[in-house]
């Protein structure tokens, strides 16, 4: 079998989350990449939208901001930013959104805002940009993210968009009748919330990881479903394809100084 | 009708000590020659109204033109942090920064709300989050058909947008192509606006009749500073400098390095100092 990393299977078991019918609100960095690989194999006709205004695109190297010219180039078309906020992610057209963050609890609430204190912060982090609406207004969230104590946190010091709340009834309660996070890929396992309790749980390992090593990276004692199987590994392809866009997107961001 | 003057005259005679200051551009046509001469022009006590603060506001805040930031996503894209954002929200250098923080979704209605004259924007956002127990401006509404509550925030009516733009005419007429982002809305929310350009044309020539166009008499100044979005980009003209991006990084983690380079390359700089970024291979 064709060795792997750790971020690849995180980001190949993201991209297979996706379908081919999806209408996709593409967060940057891990959630792009994933999202354009799909594109790039399983999922050719899938819908990437950016929040930069750039809908159905198809970027042949992965954009390093959110509105790189490649996006722009590469779409059907290109709408105003608040458009994009107002008519598509508002006007509930977008099926999927991606989101990663610093810190996620068990019930996939997100923060990127602050560590510690918000007046007084340890680590002022960037902040929700489309995030807090993104949670809310896309019909079902994935999350992708490497698993660490530091990040896998029993109590968010901030929550920068909801997840499941604290737990079953709380999206209902704020009057939003999406989904919400039903999965969410990290670099050992895939989790997704309980259909009942709504607390994330573990439903497949990665070949070769143990629980003990899940539960050493993770902040709150984590739940593993009945049955939890192994993660399929990366295929041939999903590797091949992977690479290819990895070392087409670092040519072309390390060169154009 | 907008007059067409020299950056450092549309500068000091539009932009004042103590304004409300928007200079957007959504990754793309982010005005940093305006920037420059804002620092250069030592102006202070701004408060700075952008969606993604970016290397252009990290160099404001660093200089210590900024009191105050209204931003919704603070990162250097795909980077990681802007360490002048940070050192002045964690640890109050050069001076301490007063922050108001909003989504995007937010901003961006907030910009719509003022472009449409408007007091306030409403949409349905902020759900669940912790941002409305730290930003008393993000309040609710109840809509009076169906009782849902929404979201509201106050209108941006900046005192001066400042935007970059690959074209104006020779009326004044500007012409905003490629990642439009909240331009349009940012300059009709404001006071007053100055608009850089790459070029100055005849006339536009073939385009969509939908294309963004500004006209003359919604922008106060006009300058043509060739390159003056680098960093960033201009569709059509030149690329995004990923690399300098990645760079920024290490160049603004440390004060003294930062200062160094600032001093170097833009307070011995000139605005025309940026047509020597105009050759890069074109977007």
């Amino acid at each position: 079998m064709t060795e792997y990393t750790p971020t690849e299977i995180m980001t190949i078991a993201a991209a297979r989350a996706l379908s081919n019918d999806d209408v996709c609100f593409v967060g940057i960095g891990a959630p792009s990449a994933a999202c354009n690989l799909a594109r790039l194999t399983h999922a050719p006709d899938i819908t990437l939208i950016y929040e930069s205004g750039t809908i159905d695109t198809k970027p042949n190297v992965l954009p390093l901001s959110i509105g790189d010219g490649e996006l722009c180039e590469t779409a059907l078309v290109t709408v105003s930013v608040p458009e994009m906020f107002r008519y598509w992610l508002q006007g509930g057209r977008i099926t999927v959104g991606f989101l990663g963050g610093a810190q996620i609890d068990r019930y996939a609430n997100l923060n990127t805002t602050v560590v510690g204190d918000y007046a007084k912060p340890k680590v002022r982090l960037p902040g929700g940009g489309g995030a807090p609406e993104i949670a809310t207004n896309c019909g079902e969230i994935f999350v992708t993210m490497p698993m660490s104590k530091r990040a896998f946190v029993d109590k968010l010091d901030f929550v920068t968009s909801l997840g499941h709340g604290s737990g079953p009834g709380s999206r209902a309660a704020l009057g939003i009748a999406t989904a919400g996070p039903t999965k969410v890929a990290t670099d050992l396992c895939v989790i997704e919330p309980d259909p009942a309790t709504r607390e994330l749980t573990v439903v497949s390992l990665h070949p070769g990881v143990t629980r003990e090593a899940i539960e050493a990276q993770c902040g709150w004692p984590l739940r593993f479903a009945d049955g939890a199987g192994e993660t399929p590994p990366p295929t041939e392809t999903e590797l091949k394809v992977l690479r290819g866009l990895q070392e087409r997107t670092a040519r072309a961001h390390g060169s154009d100084a | 009708m907008s007059t067409f003057l020299s950056l450092c005259d549309a500068v000091a005679a539009n932009l004042k000590d103590g304004d409300t200051v928007a200079m957007e551009g959504f990754t793309h046509l982010i005005p940093f020659a305006a920037a420059h001469e804002i620092i250069r022009q030592r102006k202070a006590h701004l408060t700075l109204v952008r969606m993604t603060p970016d290397l252009i506001y990290d160099q404001l805040i660093g200089m210590g033109a900024a009191d105050k930031l209204v931003f919704s996503w603070g990162g250097n894209p795909g980077v990681g942090s802007l360490h002048r954002l940070r050192d002045a929200v964690e640890k109050g250098w050069p001076r301490p920064l007063a922050i108001e923080e909003h989504s995007h979704a937010a901003m961006a209605n907030a910009y719509e709300a003022g472009a449409a004259n408007l007091p306030f924007a409403v949409f349905r956002g902020y759900k669940g989050v912790d941002l409305t127990k730290v930003n008393p401006n993000i309040r609710s509404v109840t809509c009076p058909y169906t009782g849902e509550v929404l979201a509201t925030v106050p209108a941006i009516r900046p005192d001066v947008t400042v935007i970059h733009a690959q074209r104006a005419d020779r009326d004044g007429n500007v012409m905003v192509e490629g990642i439009v982002g909240v331009q349009k809305e940012a300059v009709l929310a404001a006071k007053r606006a100055i608009v850089t350009v790459e070029e100055v044309v005849d006339d536009f020539g073939r385009r969509s009749p939908n294309a963004v166009i500004l006209p003359s008499w919604t922008v106060t100044a006009v300058s043509v500073v060739p390159g003056g979005a680098y960093p960033s980009y201009a569709h059509g003209y030149y690329k995004r400098a990923n690399a300098f991006y990645k760079a920024w990084d290490a160049i603004s983690r440390d004060r003294d390095t930062f200062r160094a380079w600032m001093s170097e390359n833009v307070l011995e700089k000139a605005p025309e100092d940026f047509a020597a970024f105009t050759g890069r291979q074109a977007a």
